[in-house]
């Protein structure tokens, strides 16, 4: 039993982290109908970011709450910059192609990223800094709860209320709304379609930035390719939720989080991989539009 | 001088040619239809209006050219319009949708204002305030899309099919909301299958086929007229 507590807390944390970047794949597709593949490029380059900021600053041993807000906050703003030149630049000019063409351009761009950082930063993992000494905040019996994982969770919680607000009571997040339902009548309504894309990205990059910040706290070790595998974990649990539903993005991230933690603790560790792969699978056979996938209702 | 003057409108979709040099115009205060088949252009009309697609042409609203306002821009100019198919938010409610009609207004007070007109207007909107909007029913939904584009303060509005699917009894409620909106002053261009209440509605209309206006006169005129009867009223 506490056992299966310490893995429930262990998978929350995980899965809020799949959570954050999932939220990118899934605002971007909710208002573009795109998979942004490039988005777990953006993580990635969040964390370097946010390496180079420590060693600039040479904040890299000195762990504590300011070392986690410098470092969030210039993870956050590499991760807008480079995400608004993303679609500036890349998806813009394909708005009104065919949607393949910007499918792969996205490849395109995932791959560029990929390989000049590697040629940018080396392909040798660094050892990313220590922002909260890993110690036991509190135990109860066997169940230890860390201050990565409190940490973890505590601004993931911040980050996702914050969106929520951001997305339900906000002007910009109204507009983000009609333009993911109906960008014409939007913008027939005076809303700068190009504008709410761009905030868009802003904002799911920015999660993203979040995210890389948090997995560097609790798995230091970050390296040109260490994208690739988070990311595509977080667009399974995108799409286990529902794609383009922000609640299913959180649902599906807390999802694979807590079943790869439990498989890894009950079955074998061998099936970590496997499993997000079997849950996108069955997804796909069984109820392709997700947990909270919307059934679109509408009235003639 | 008319309020809004469309001179040889033009619009492709690829290689097909939809509105094949349309001229019209409509005069401040009048409610002017624009009648025609299935895909005789009459959404495309509307489009080009409010710059949704690429057209050439003139097009002159209270002496301004439209061509030069990026889409988002025309609704500051004074143009509203409810689509084809309503185009409400079904994901919000009620209140959120008369919001996003106020989106690029800052005029807090007239806001309020407008916002009380419109459910003074449309009682049933205000029993239904905070319902979600995909769950209204499709005269409600239709309510709902003319007047949240009431709430752009439009000088002109526009009105895409606003009878499309709807039971008579609420076609004829819908009417009379337009015949209301005229009278305390709104310019209305009306786009209608429904070619008899159209008429009847209207001051004036144009008849569109294939992307050219074969037809145009007053409504009650066109209402007599052989061909419109033959063709669209089936008599």
């Amino acid at each position: 039993m506490q056992d299966f507590l310490q893995h429930m807390i262990n998978g929350l944390s995980l899965g809020s982290i799949y959570a954050l970047i999932a939220l990118g794949y899934t605002m971007v597709y909710g208002i573009l109908q795109m998979i942004n593949f490039a988005h777990s490029d953006v993580y990635m380059i969040g964390a370097f970011a946010a390496f180079y900021t420590a060693r600039i600053l040479g904040i890299e041993n000195s762990p504590g709450f300011s070392t986690l807000i410098i470092l969030l906050i210039s993870s956050m703003v590499a991760c807008s910059l480079l995400g608004l030149a993303i679609e500036r630049f890349a998806y813009r000019p394909l708005r009104k192609a065919p949607k393949l063409n910007i499918l792969i351009t996205a490849i395109g761009v995932s791959l560029l990223l990929e390989y000049s950082s590697q040629i940018l930063f080396g392909a040798d993992p660094k050892v990313f800094p220590e922002i909260m000494q890993d110690s036991v905040l509190a135990e109860f019996g066997l169940v230890q709860l860390k201050i990565s994982d409190i940490t973890v969770l505590g601004v993931s919680v911040v980050a996702m209320l914050a969106l929520n607000y951001i997305i339900q009571k906000t002007k910009i997040g109204k507009a983000m709304r009609a333009v993911s339902v109906n960008a014409r009548v939007a913008s027939m309504l005076g809303v700068n379609v190009n504008t709410v894309i761009s905030m868009t990205f802003v904002v799911g990059s920015s999660l993203a930035g979040i995210g890389s910040v948090l997995v560097g706290m609790k798995y230091p070790k970050i390296d040109p390719l260490m994208g690739m595998m988070i990311g595509l974990k977080a667009f399974v649990a995108a799409v286990l939720g529902g794609i383009g539903n922000i609640m299913g993005a959180v649902l599906g991230g807390l999802l694979m989080g807590l079943s790869e933690e439990y498989v890894v603790a009950y079955f074998s560790s061998t099936y970590r991989d496997a499993l997000a792969f079997g849950i996108l699978i069955l997804v796909l056979i069984f109820r392709p539009s997700g947990l909270l996938g919307k059934s679109s209702v509408e009235k003639v | 001088m008319s309020l809004l003057q469309v001179e040889n409108l033009n619009v492709y979709y690829g290689a097909i040619h939809a509105l094949k040099g349309i001229s019209f115009h409509i005069n401040e205060g009048e409610v002017v239809s624009l009648i025609g088949a299935n895909g005789a252009g009459k959404t495309t009309t509307l489009r080009a209006i409010s710059g949704l697609v690429d057209s050439t042409g003139g097009m002159i609203l209270r002496g301004e050219d439209l061509q030069k306002i990026p889409a988002h821009k025309r609704v500051l100019h004074g143009l509203a319009q409810s689509p084809e198919g309503r185009g409400v938010f079904p994901q919000m409610s009620v209140q959120e949708n008369l919001e996003m009609g106020a989106y690029s207004r800052k005029d807090k007070e007239q806001i309020k204002k407008d916002y009380d007109y419109c459910l003074t207007l449309f009682p049933r909107l205000k029993e239904r305030l905070w319902q979600m909007a995909g769950t209204l029913s499709g005269g409600e939904q239709q309510m709902l899309a003319i007047a949240r584009a009431l709430m752009c303060k439009p000088k002109i509005l526009l009105l895409d099919e606003p009878s499309l699917g709807l039971a008579p009894l609420i076609v004829a409620q819908i009417f009379d909301i337009i015949k209301t909106l005229n009278s305390q002053g709104m310019t209305i261009l009306l786009v209608e299958q429904n070619a008899r209440m159209a008429l009847k509605a209207a001051h004036r209309a144009y008849v569109l086929e294939t992307g050219t206006i074969t037809l145009e006169g007053k409504g009650s005129d066109l209402l007599n007229n052989d061909d419109v009867r033959r063709s669209y009223l089936g008599v």
